[in-house]
């Protein structure tokens, strides 16, 4: 297969990877790293996919994309990091509780 | 713009307008709540009488307001609506004085009153719904606003009686809402027509119109107290006795009650019905619960429980009427409708005046009190004496016409019926009235409050006899053209035999 | 004259968008008024909306090209009936939420809710004004966020683990929405729906889109079994914060997967499996979501598990419907309306309980509800419509919804409907019930300003009055593009 399938398939074994850790670790910090390689996955993914054919240039909008998914993913990980900064000093445990307080 | 088209509406706003303003008045405001009901009560009459005499010079009334495409909010002023809508008017305004005097220094009256006056406007809608989408609604409303009311004391009976009052209106009220549906779904149509709108329906609908009758049926006998759908009734005794009037004489069980005649009339058609075969059952049922309602409140001591049981039984006798399926029977279910809210509220002002001046609650603590408060014991005579059938109050009318309908219509079984039944009203009000005539007084009253040298308050002592007067005239004065009577002939013609 | 051209010219749609954004700023560098800022700002998202509705109604079916750079690499607005009325509804709502925001907050508290609460605003309104799906995802994302930090504001340890399961689940949701956005951009070159409807077709890479958008919308919209975050969050966030979020942010995830589902993918969507498992899914939210609600001992954790079965019921028109504007999707607009009113004043409400008594606990509420009359008044209105009994906009969406149903033979929802309606009453009265009791007043909390209590009561009659809106509505709802219905009837 050619190399932007490799990679765009690389990208969609991140994603998996990434859902997988999301769902099994409960710490928080692996949760949001988890959440980090899905994205990192999906950005592969669209990059790989850009470029369609050899010889032609990529096609710049996945590219614009990606830089956009970026910058969400670094405000939406700072956000995350915070907020698991104050629930393990309220909490004294960087996990979430589980069951729902009644 | 056509003033006639307001009317329907305005009659319904007149008692939903000084609701919500009597809701933000203060506690102490007496005054304005009593001047804001009063007004209400008598804006309405104003407005019912309009139509009334509209109606009788060919005016036409009804206001129409889209609700869903293809569905409009209609409220018109047919002469089943008008007989409805008159009874409703005249007896809230009695109500209305009687609730004044009955409340005085209790707590929550601003509530009280403005969930009454929600009440009422939704009685009104009921009567007024000219089809059966209207009529859902207001029947609905009508539930929201009566269950503030039987809870209205706060005890935790109260609060019980109101959770099974709710169960049963509830759920009777989805049954409803899925018969209209249905209904809604094979016909495109639920406009009251006289003699009904199905005709035309091909015959592989029948059975689901037959479902669609027993749902429809069944979610209307829950407020009208078709056994076994009766159960709230008695345990809503717990509410204030104007409640109770109210409740018994005019709103809840009556609306239950009219939807029944609505929609064997106006929208399935009483051959039509009569052709699936779905009369026969709710005759049984209707017969049944007369019988059982009248036994059940031979063995009730306490008074209101008693007068319960007798208007779950007096209340089926309109299905009766209705299901017998034949023009004089209709008469005398229609017409009953009247005469049965007239002497009901009767009893129940009497009963609260019981309670109010003496703090009687119960038949074994009667004894004599026809001496200390001759006016309301006559007036429960009278009231009594009707719902025997004795001549010539208003409720010997009601089973005449029933009588001579079942005969017409080969149904003569339902004449036992009626005898029975009327042994059994003899059984349990003969009793109360020997007592209350013919029995030495007690030593003293279990709560007796004095109201000077009147035998109770003026609020309290005219409502029950306006009420027994008017049951009196209905029988008497029958051959009057007003007379309800006269009305019910006249709904009969339009559904037996105009074209 | 003059003024009327302006009015029809002025480019409401970008004011709806930069107001709260620069309101956003404005509140986060002046603290000190952020809350007048607030309060102006969310009244002139109303006035746009009522200018943008003007538009509509004159001309249409609006776009417009953001900076004059058109599909496919420009960013293009586009609004019809459905964003108008999400739109409205979301000014509306969020006008009430600001009234009673202003004296909601202490002052502490109130510096950090105005600024996060004007990029909401804007992300909500961003969303619905979308045109292509790479734009959705970022409003998605900014709303998500945002939604976030506000459930987050009280620093309580529930309020802070509450939004950080939120957090993670809404990143997943994006993500996998994100993806799907690859795949079709990959495939027919373009992320602009209009473009999009017209060149789609099935294939393995179209429908492994359609499945991790839809789960991604699914899991933003809470719908059964992915509905595992929404009650500690809206449970847990401050009154007002949980409003906005059961009545408006989760509507926008399911307004997206309304809009592509019946646009965007409408070739694939005859599927009978799919649609089957959604509704199975749906009946299992109203059910699950109304005995959930029911059990509850808070009321704001009753409140929110009730959001759960309220959004069962606005999936049911994926079975029941086969094309935009009919019955079933009408109703379902329709729906989304009235809960958004009935939700937003029911945890108003609540937060009116909770601030006088000091806590949400449902039995000891007879102490506090007496004390509020009009608190309680609009919780018994908002119970109403969220009950489906007349009058109310709830019992509109109900009755069209069953009608669809019965007509389509579907009486396994037509049940499922009934009992989800018996199973509301019984939880909204159980509340209501301690409206009734007597009470001794055991001690004076706080007093509840009458902002407070007027935005959750007109909120309340604003459900009910709903319930006579609809003809009208509907005419509004049927603005739209006919491009992008393709052929479909109406």
């Amino acid at each position: 297969m050619n190399p932007a399938n490799f990679f765009a398939l690389i990208g969609i074994v991140l994603f998996s990877i990434g859902l997988l850790g999301l769902i099994i670790n409960s710490h928080l910090l692996r949760k949001i790293l988890a959440i980090n390689i899905m994205g990192s996955g999906v950005f592969l993914v669209l990059v790989a996919l850009a470029r369609r054919t050899e010889n032609m240039p990529a096609d710049p909008v996945p590219h614009a994309m990606v830089i956009t998914g970026i910058v969400v993913a670094i405000s939406a990980t700072a956000l995350a990091l915070t907020l698991m900064l104050r629930v393990a000093s309220e909490t004294g445990h960087a996990t979430l509780p589980d069951e729902v307080e009644e | 713009m056509n003033w006639n088209d307001w009317v329907p509406l305005l009659v319904v706003i007149s008692s939903l307008l000084p609701g919500l303003i009597i809701f933000g008045l203060a506690e102490d405001k007496v005054r304005a709540r009593v001047m804001l009901n009063l007004f209400g009560a008598l804006a309405k009459l104003a407005l019912v009488s309009l139509m009334l005499w509209g109606v009788y010079q060919g005016y036409h009334y009804e206001t129409r307001l889209p609700l869903l495409p293809n569905l409009d909010l209609v409220l018109r002023a047919g002469p089943l609506a008008l007989l409805f809508v008159s009874l409703s008017t005249i007896l809230w305004l009695v109500t209305t004085v009687y609730a004044i005097g009955y409340l005085e220094n209790s707590p929550h009256r601003s509530r009280f009153f403005g969930f009454f006056s929600l009440c009422v406007t939704a009685t009104v809608g009921v009567a007024l719904a000219g089809n059966l989408i209207t009529f859902l609604l207001f029947y609905e409303l009508l539930t929201l606003a009566t269950y503030p009311l039987i809870v209205h004391r706060g005890t935790e009976e109260a609060r019980q009686a109101g959770k099974t009052y709710l169960r049963y209106t509830i759920s009777g009220g989805a049954l409803l809402l899925i018969g209209t549906v249905w209904l809604y779904s094979i016909t495109g149509t639920l406009e009251f027509t006289p003699k009904g709108f199905l005709s035309n329906i091909g015959e592989q609908h029948y059975p689901a119109l037959i479902s669609i009758f027993a749902l429809l049926i069944t979610g209307l006998g829950v407020k009208a107290a078709l056994v076994p759908l009766h159960g709230w009734l008695p345990l809503a005794m717990i509410a204030p006795a104007p409640v109770s009037a109210l409740l018994h004489a005019v709103a809840v069980v009556k609306a239950g009650a009219f939807g029944i005649i609505r929609v064997v009339y106006d929208v399935f058609g009483v051959e039509f019905s009569a052709g699936l075969g779905v009369l026969t059952p709710l005759a049984w049922v209707a017969a049944f619960t007369i019988i059982y309602g009248s036994v059940r409140a031979l063995f009730q001591d306490d008074l209101k429980r008693r007068l319960a049981y007798s208007t779950i039984s007096q209340v089926s006798y309109i299905a009766l009427g209705v299901a017998i399926a034949g023009p004089i029977a209709t008469i005398g279910g229609v017409v009953h409708l009247v005469h049965q809210g007239l002497m009901k509220i009767t009893l129940f002002f009497c009963a609260g005046n019981l309670a109010e001046t003496l703090g009687i609650h119960k038949i074994s603590e009667m004894n004599g009190v026809g001496r200390r408060m001759p006016w309301t014991m006559a007036a429960f005579t009278i009231g009594a004496f009707g719902m025997i059938g004795a001549p010539p109050i208003a409720g010997f009318i009601s089973k005449w016409y029933l009588g001579l309908g079942a005969l017409n219509a080969e149904q003569s079984w339902v004449i036992f019926v009626l005898a029975g039944s009327s042994l059994l009203n003899a059984a349990y009000f003969l009793p109360i009235l020997h007592r209350a005539w013919f029995m030495p007084l007690p030593e003293s009253w279990p709560n007796e409050h004095h109201f000077g040298n009147k035998e109770t308050a003026w609020a309290l002592l005219l409502p029950p006899l306006v009420t027994a007067a008017m049951a009196l005239a209905a029988g008497l004065l029958v051959t009057l053209p007003f007379s309800p009577l006269e009305w019910a002939k006249l709904i009969s013609v339009r559904e037996f035999y105009q074209p | 004259m003059e003024i009327q051209n302006a009015f029809m010219v002025f480019p409401w749609a970008v004011a709806l968008i930069l107001l709260p954004l620069a309101s956003a700023l404005s509140c986060f560098l002046f603290p000190r008024i952020s809350r007048t800022l607030g309060l102006i700002t969310s009244f002139g998202t109303v006035v746009s909306v009522v200018g943008l509705g003007w538009q509509l109604l004159e001309h249409g079916s609006y776009r417009h090209a953001v900076g004059g750079w058109g599909a496919p690499l420009g960013i293009e607005l586009y609004a019809d009936g459905l964003s108008l009325l999400m739109l409205a509804t979301t000014a509306l709502v969020g006008f009430a939420i600001s009234v009673y925001s202003t004296t909601y907050f202490k002052p502490t508290l109130a510096v950090k809710f105005w600024p996060i609460w004007m990029c909401l605003l804007a992300a909500l309104n961003a969303l619905f004004l979308s045109a292509d799906i790479f734009n959705l995802y970022v409003t998605l994302e900014l709303l998500g966020l945002s939604a976030v930090a506000l459930t987050a504001l009280t620093g309580s340890k529930e309020a802070l683990s509450g939004a950080m399961r939120y957090l993670l689940a809404t990143l997943l949701a994006s993500l996998a929405y994100l993806l799907g956005v690859a795949l079709l951009y990959h495939n027919f070159g373009s992320v602009d729906i209009a473009l999009l409807a017209k060149l789609i077709e099935a294939s393995p890479a179209v429908w492994a889109s359609l499945g991790l958008m839809a789960a991604g919308l699914m899991l933003k919209t809470a719908l059964f079994p992915l509905h595992f975050w929404l009650p500690p969050a809206h449970g847990s966030a401050p009154a007002p914060v949980s409003a906005v979020l059961s009545a408006l942010v989760i509507k926008a995830s399911f307004y997206i997967l309304l809009r592509l589902w019946f646009t965007l993918f409408e070739p694939l969507v005859d599927s009978e499996a799919i649609n089957t498992i959604l509704g199975v899914l749906g009946c299992v939210a109203i059910i699950w979501g109304s005995i959930q609600a029911l059990r509850q001992t808070r009321l704001k954790l009753l409140i929110a598990y009730s959001t759960v079965a309220q959004i069962g019921y606005l999936f049911l028109v994926f079975p029941l419907s086969a094309s935009m504007g009919s019955v079933a999707w009408n109703a379902v607009a329709y729906l989304i309306i009235s809960h958004a009113l009935a939700k937003s004043a029911m945890f108003l409400s609540a937060g009116n309980l909770l601030f006088f008594g000091g806590h949400d606990r449902i039995v000891d509420l007879d102490r506090v509800v007496q004390r509020l009359p009009l608190t309680a008044t609009a919780f018994a209105l908002a119970g109403v419509s969220i009950m489906g009994i007349p009058p109310s906009g709830g019992f509109i969406g109900k009755w069209l919804l069953l009608e669809a149903a019965m007509t389509q033979g579907r009486w396994d929802l037509v049940a499922v409907m009934i009992i989800g309606g018996l199973l509301a009453a019984a939880y909204i009265f159980k509340v209501i019930g301690y409206t009734f009791s007597p009470a001794e007043v055991s001690h004076e909390a706080q007093s509840v300003s009458a902002s407070m209590q007027w935005s959750a009561l007109l909120l309340a009659v604003g459900a009910i009055l709903l319930g006579f809106l609809y003809v009208p509505i509907l005419s509004i709802l049927n603005i739209s593009d006919t491009t992008i219905v393709s052929g479909v009837g109406l």
